[in-house]
């Protein structure tokens, strides 16, 4: 039996969460035994089967076709359910993106398996696995178990530890019949410019109601670029207007876990802190003493974020 | 136009999370409420039943309580409802409750141009049922989706993919599941409660759709569950503006080690 890592990659760039889920598939098939296999998707995708050897799989399918040019649910969704079919792996692996989550869900469909969304951690036992996933926005944490020869998870992102390892990475073609796309990819439109993606970004810096409004974002985006951060929101600001929806984080809107969050005007109502609560370290900036981000703030600054914003950027750039 | 909007109805966002003594989550005395996201989509379905015309019929799984929420729905303007109400259903995964969904709506309920769906439920957020309700209905299907425009057969998306946002087109009968954003959603007038008292609510056992337990049975299963470690205060820095923030930049670098 396998375990088998489905990677993500969009213009031939792998996802981080696809390394992750590889070293984390890594260390689950030393524990059990099994072997590690990859599978890349898409057309002209032979450099990703390099990139990924690094991560200790014994194999690298790709499937390469003109075909998969465009990412489409189904068409890629029906070549990971052809490669379940031939493999019959003990377990799936891949990131829990917004591709990621869809993809996993309509070949679990299509394989008729189940399939544990948003692990944050799993164990294998005796030949089985336990998964641990969030509900209700993280204020419980369940343990869940999967029946059936093949078990799909996916990972929530920055979360599984990346390991780079040996394996044999033999390249092996995969060609499976390819469905018509029904649906057809008119345009991609990037947004997020050069900071990075919210979910993959190892810090990441908020704002809220506290800005005063939209113009406050500047401070936020100017604390964001000194540290090569991504920008998020509160709910209140998006609710407002002050920012797009995609940058919202809580429940709902992006579940995040950097290494740093720091908070400027967020008052940490509870589905915010549902969405960013796993955070490693915490920073909460806020001219309210009281506020309730300075409940889970690692290390926490009450003032007036006009000052104290602009004086971090600056010992920031002298640092 | 037939369009079908799939719901479920879950806790309410401000719940308070008990596990009990057997280890699973408690619903006692939990409010419920119909889930965010499916508001969405039972809007858009009745904004576009008042452009093109047609019905709006809502469908879900769930037990006797689930009736309010299916209520709550034909309250905003939705036309008549299906609820999925089977004993052999009370533990449903995902992959269980797209089986259910898929027979109702490939038998019963056939004959749909669009069907709509929350992106994601905010109990177990799965994020599943829309995605494998679509490979077994072989549909086309757009997930997270913020703008929607029917018109000659044809749907144009617009939605959210991570760093960005695509615009797909695809050939109705297809499947969208709503991301907020999409619409502002409309609450419920008093004569609409009152019409919706009257609007049919059909209720369907799994014998009546022709499936069996076995059919339905559940490939995942909550073993446990547990309440998150509290996250503890630390410690707040006080002093003049230069002052904190040269010991914060500190803390980052030498005791968190983050920059």
């Amino acid at each position: 039996m396998s375990i088998v890592v489905c990677a993500e990659q969009r213009d031939g760039k792998l996802s981080k969460v696809t390394f992750e889920a590889l070293s984390e598939g890594k260390r689950l098939a030393a524990a059990s035994g099994e072997t590690l296999k990859a599978l890349v998707i898409g057309s002209g995708v032979a450099a990703c089967a390099d990139e990924l050897k690094k991560y200790g799989a014994d194999e690298i399918a790709v499937a390469d076709n003109e075909a998969l040019a465009a990412y489409t649910t189904e068409t890629y969704a029906a070549v990971l359910a052809a490669y379940i079919a031939q493999e019959s792996p003990a377990l799936v692996l891949m990131g829990h993106s917004t591709v990621g989550r869809e993809l996993a869900a309509r070949a679990a469909g299509i394989a008729d398996c189940g399939l544990v969304s948003d692990c944050v951690a799993i164990e294998s036992a005796d030949g089985d696995y336990l998964f641990k996933h969030p509900v209700y926005a993280g204020k419980a944490i369940g343990t869940f178990k999967i029946s059936g020869a093949t078990r799909l998870a996916t990972l929530r992102p920055n979360v599984f530890a990346i390991e780079e390892s040996d394996g044999a990475g033999a390249v092996v073609d995969f060609a499976p019949e390819i469905p018509a796309a029904k649906v057809t990819v008119k345009a991609v439109n990037k947004v997020s410019g050069d900071r990075p993606e919210l979910t993959e970004a190892d810090i990441i810096c908020s704002g809220g109601r506290g800005l005063g409004g939209p113009e406050g974002f500047k401070l936020i985006e100017d604390l964001a670029d000194s540290l090569g951060a991504a920008v998020g929101s509160s709910r209140a600001a998006v609710d407002a207007g002050w920012r797009e929806h995609a940058a919202q984080v809580g429940q709902t809107g992006k579940v995040v876990s950097p290494n740093l969050y720091i908070a400027s005007g967020i008052s940490g109502a509870i589905q915010h802190l549902a969405g960013m609560g796993t955070s490693k370290y915490i920073v909460g900036i806020n001219k309210d003493g009281e506020a309730n981000i300075f409940n889970v703030a690692d290390y926490g600054i009450e003032g007036d974020l006009n000052k104290i914003i602009p004086a971090l950027v600056e010992k920031l750039k002298e640092a | 136009m037939k369009i079908v909007t799939c719901i479920k109805q879950t806790f309410d966002t401000e719940a308070k999370i008990v596990v009990g003594g057997d280890g699973q989550i408690s619903d006692e005395g939990v409010n419920m409420i119909l889930n965010p996201y499916d508001e969405y989509a039972v809007e858009e379905a009745i904004k576009t039943k008042e452009k093109d015309g047609g019905e709006v019929v809502v469908v879900t799984v769930g037990g006797d309580k689930a009736q309010e929420a299916l209520r709550y729905s034909l309250a905003m303007g939705a036309d008549r409802a299906v609820l999925i109400n089977d004993p052999a259903l009370e533990k449903a995964d995902s992959h269980a409750v797209s089986v259910a969904l898929a027979k109702l709506l490939s038998d019963k309920e056939a004959g749909y141009d669009v069907i709509f769906a929350g992106k994601e439920a905010v109990d177990d957020g799965a994020a599943q049922v829309p995605s494998r309700l679509a490979a077994k209905l072989d549909l086309a299907l757009a997930n997270v989706v913020v703008a929607v425009e029917l018109a000659d057969g044809k749907a144009t998306v617009t939605r959210e993919i991570d760093g960005g946002t695509e615009e797909l087109e695809m050939a109705l009968p297809a499947l969208i599941s709503a991301q907020k954003g999409l619409n502002e959603v409309r609450y419920p007038s008093l004569p609409g409660i009152m019409k919706a008292k009257r609007k049919p609510l059909d209720v369907v056992s799994l014998a009546d759709l022709g499936l069996s337990a076995e059919d339905v049975a559940s490939k995942v299963e909550m073993v446990s569950a547990e309440l998150p470690p509290a996250r503890k205060a630390g410690q707040k820095l006080t002093g003049e503006v230069d002052e904190v923030v040269a010991k914060l930049v500190e803390l980052l670098k030498n005791e968190a080690k983050v920059i």
